[in-house]
């Protein structure tokens, strides 16, 4: 699909607290790193409104522009799978005990979804192109098409593209009762990448493809699917990873594959993994790959 | 690469497809109305779909006992009369996307299994709260329409369908796919009616859009879908292009706009330059207008930096529907359409007296045989985020 070669030249991530896989023990909740907020939103006002997805998913943000060294970037892409959950919680809870009387704005301005986006965009005074997706498994993949889309119109340079996901008590509680804590970490995080089409010394590694498909397919079928995908790139030595090679350690979450294309990212440019990477996601019939090589 | 608009699809109050809208514009006929959809404290007009869940459900062919998202139906309703428009049934060789947008989910549904929960975790029925996440309703659109295709949801606030249009736009010019059915949808929920109401920003009375009096907005809710074609591609009718759009951010306050509306000037400049035409092409503006007072006093200000002494006629049809949230760039760009295609102007109801600061006088007729080659649309949300779409004949 690459007309042009995309580089991914700045990253930020809560990574979990460890990158060594936990002992499995299903429903555990994964700790993530937070950022230093005080030297990343230093607005003690701004900083103290701010919900804690939306601080986190800012201060990552900001952390990424902040480490690159062409900024500013000319459009700001998130991606999110819940929202924020906890101000939408907030604002629900104070409607009923108040019975629609005397309420104030502030968590239900922040449970729109592209609050963080947009909190990036004033912080960074960005008039740029902004959006949000929020399709399940599918909004960190489509937030980085449209940062494709972006780069071979020339309509930018450089792109911030990110997800956030917010593990709440109401999200575990509800997900437990789904059924999905019975074989899966519960994740959340922020991670955020600038996407360029021009290489610096920092540059982390190439976007060579990335591909989304629907449906229900057994494991033989995926496999399949991933030669054809590697036979088209002519591509034989590649390290494919699964869900399960990552979410054993981020846990599971709507945008868990941006985790994974953050991590990825790290090992390609410490050399610690030398081959390219196809990173394959699923969840509720969406699939996605992303194919990433070294610089 | 020209892309074609070659279905449209809407449902909002004033209408449950697009001929009844285009005798409610006729008849200057408001769709607000007290709330009948639940049981709320709230006495401002809103603008309902006259259609209960059940009839929706049948118009859909679709179980009444499935639990499924006012959002998802009202959706599947717009989607399908755009499809169908634009005779995508038998159509099996093209890449088809669906891009679908909302401002709060399933939030009707969520709004049932909430109150049971936050008393007893164990308790709610968890089908009321499995369509929370704003992609559900896309992914219920698709099943409707057999789309197997990629699909994505967008969720800016209120320009959220209008991205969800550039975006169709773009992944076609890139040649990514050949069709793509875009647009957005939103249910009138008890959250959003608080939500606005604790912001101030509700008229206790039917809005008042560009009045010199507006005191703010009318909530609606509806859905509007465009079918976006290559031009490469074989199609039975097209109504026009989609010639310009361009989305940019205000970066001056969460929700508030700027007082010199820059982000809608960038959005609205973007736009023409996309196209390659100059503001003097523009024949209609499809106002965001909402009637609060600061909405309107900067989209004035944008339009009037843009056109200078040059106002092209333009108008709100929000007195019309509601501000129908995540769904009104998709309402909105069919009724866009329909003013290039039938050459009408909708008339902005509610209208006596022009803002002091701009002195900008809207449409207030019902206009028909008018020359109409370009017009544009407007939306603008929450976070700053401002987008305007150029439909050309």
């Amino acid at each position: 699909m690459s007309k042009q070669t995309i580089y991914i030249n700045s990253i930020a991530s809560t990574l979990p607290d460890t990158q060594d896989s936990p002992e499995f023990v299903p429903g555990k909740q994964v700790s993530i790193q937070e950022p230093d907020y005080k030297t990343l939103i230093p607005d003690a006002t701004l900083r103290r409104r701010m919900s804690r997805i939306v601080r986190m998913g800012v201060a990552t943000g900001m952390q990424c522009l902040n480490k690159f060294p062409n900024a500013p970037v000319d459009a700001i892409l998130t991606a999110t799978g819940y929202g924020c959950l906890g101000d939408t919680e907030k604002f629900m809870n104070t409607l009923l005990d108040n019975h629609e009387q005397m309420l104030t704005p502030t968590a239900f301005i922040q449970s729109t979804f592209n609050t963080i986006g947009a909190q990036i965009a004033l912080l960074s005074k960005n008039h740029g192109y902004n959006n949000t997706y929020t399709h399940r498994a599918f909004s960190f993949e489509s937030a980085l098409l449209d940062a494709i889309l972006l780069l071979r119109e020339e309509e930018a340079s450089n792109v911030l593209v990110g997800a956030i996901d917010e593990m709440t008590p109401t999200v575990y509680e509800i997900l437990k009762r789904l059924g999905l804590w019975r074989n899966a970490l519960a994740g959340e995080g922020a991670n955020f990448a600038i996407l360029s089409t021009t290489a610096i010394p920092e540059s982390y590694a190439v976007l060579e493809g990335i591909e989304l498909f629907n449906g229900t397919y057994s494991a033989a079928e995926i496999q399949e699917r991933i030669h054809n995908y590697l036979v088209q790139k002519e591509e034989k030595n590649v390290t494919v990873l699964f869900p399960s090679d990552y979410k054993k350690i981020c846990g599971e979450y709507p945008t868990a594959m941006a985790y994974a294309f953050n991590t990825c990212c790290k090992h390609l440019q410490s050399g610690e993994i030398k081959t390219p990477i196809l990173v394959y996601n699923t969840f509720l019939g969406n699939h996605s790959f992303i194919f990433l090589k070294p610089v | 690469m020209k892309v074609l608009v070659t279905g449209i699809g809407c449902v909002s109050a004033i209408g449950t497809n697009v001929n009844d809208h285009l005798l409610s514009f006729q008849e200057k006929r408001s769709g607000l109305g007290p709330v009948t959809l639940f049981p709320t404290n709230h006495t401002e007009p809103v603008a309902e779909v006259k259609l209960s869940n059940t009839v929706l459900k049948n118009k859909l062919g679709l179980p009444e006992q499935a639990v499924i998202s006012r959002t998802a139906l009202l959706g599947m309703l717009a989607a399908r009369e755009a499809f169908e428009d634009a005779d995508l049934s038998g159509v099996t060789n093209l890449r088809i996307g669906l891009i679908s947008s909302n401002s709060t989910g399933g939030m009707d549904l969520s709004e049932h299994f909430y109150p049971e929960f936050r008393q007893d975790p164990t308790r709610g029925n968890l089908h009321d709260i499995a369509s929370h996440d704003p992609g559900d309703s896309t992914e219920r659109i698709a099943r409707l329409l057999g789309l197997n295709g990629f699909r994505t949801t967008i969720s800016t606030a209120c320009s959220s369908a209008t991205n969800a249009i550039m975006l169709g736009a773009r992944l076609i010019r890139q040649g990514i796919l050949d069709i793509v059915i875009a647009g957005g949808t939103d249910a009138l929920c008890k959250f959003t009616l608080n939500g606005f109401g604790s912001l101030l920003i509700l008229d206790k009375t039917p809005c008042r859009p560009f009045d010199a009096s507006r005191a703010g907005l009318n909530l609606g809710e509806g859905a509007g879908y465009l079918v976006l074609q290559s031009e490469k591609t074989s199609y039975r009718k097209t109504y026009c292009t989609l010639a310009g759009y361009a989305n940019a951010n205000d970066a001056f306050h969460q929700t508030a706009s700027s007082s010199d509306g820059n982000g809608a000037y960038l959005a609205m400049k973007g736009a023409l330059e996309k196209a390659g035409l100059s503001p003097d092409s523009i024949d209609y503006i499809n106002a965001h207008g909402t009637g609060t007072p600061n909405n309107d006093a900067s989209e004035s200000a944008a339009i009037q930096r843009l056109f200078g002494n040059r106002i092209p006629p333009f108008s709100s049809t929000k007195a019309f529907t509601g501000h129908t949230l995540g769904a009104a760039g998709g309402v909105e760009a069919v009724f866009s359409v329909l003013a290039l295609h039938h050459g009408i102007l909708y008339p902005n109801l509610n209208f006596n007296q022009p803002i002091a600061e701009t002195g900008l006088i809207p449409v207030t007729e019902y206009q028909t045989g008018v020359s109409i080659r370009s017009v544009l649309s407007n939306s603008f949300g929450f976070g700053g985020n401002n987008t305007s779409l150029l439909f050309r004949k």
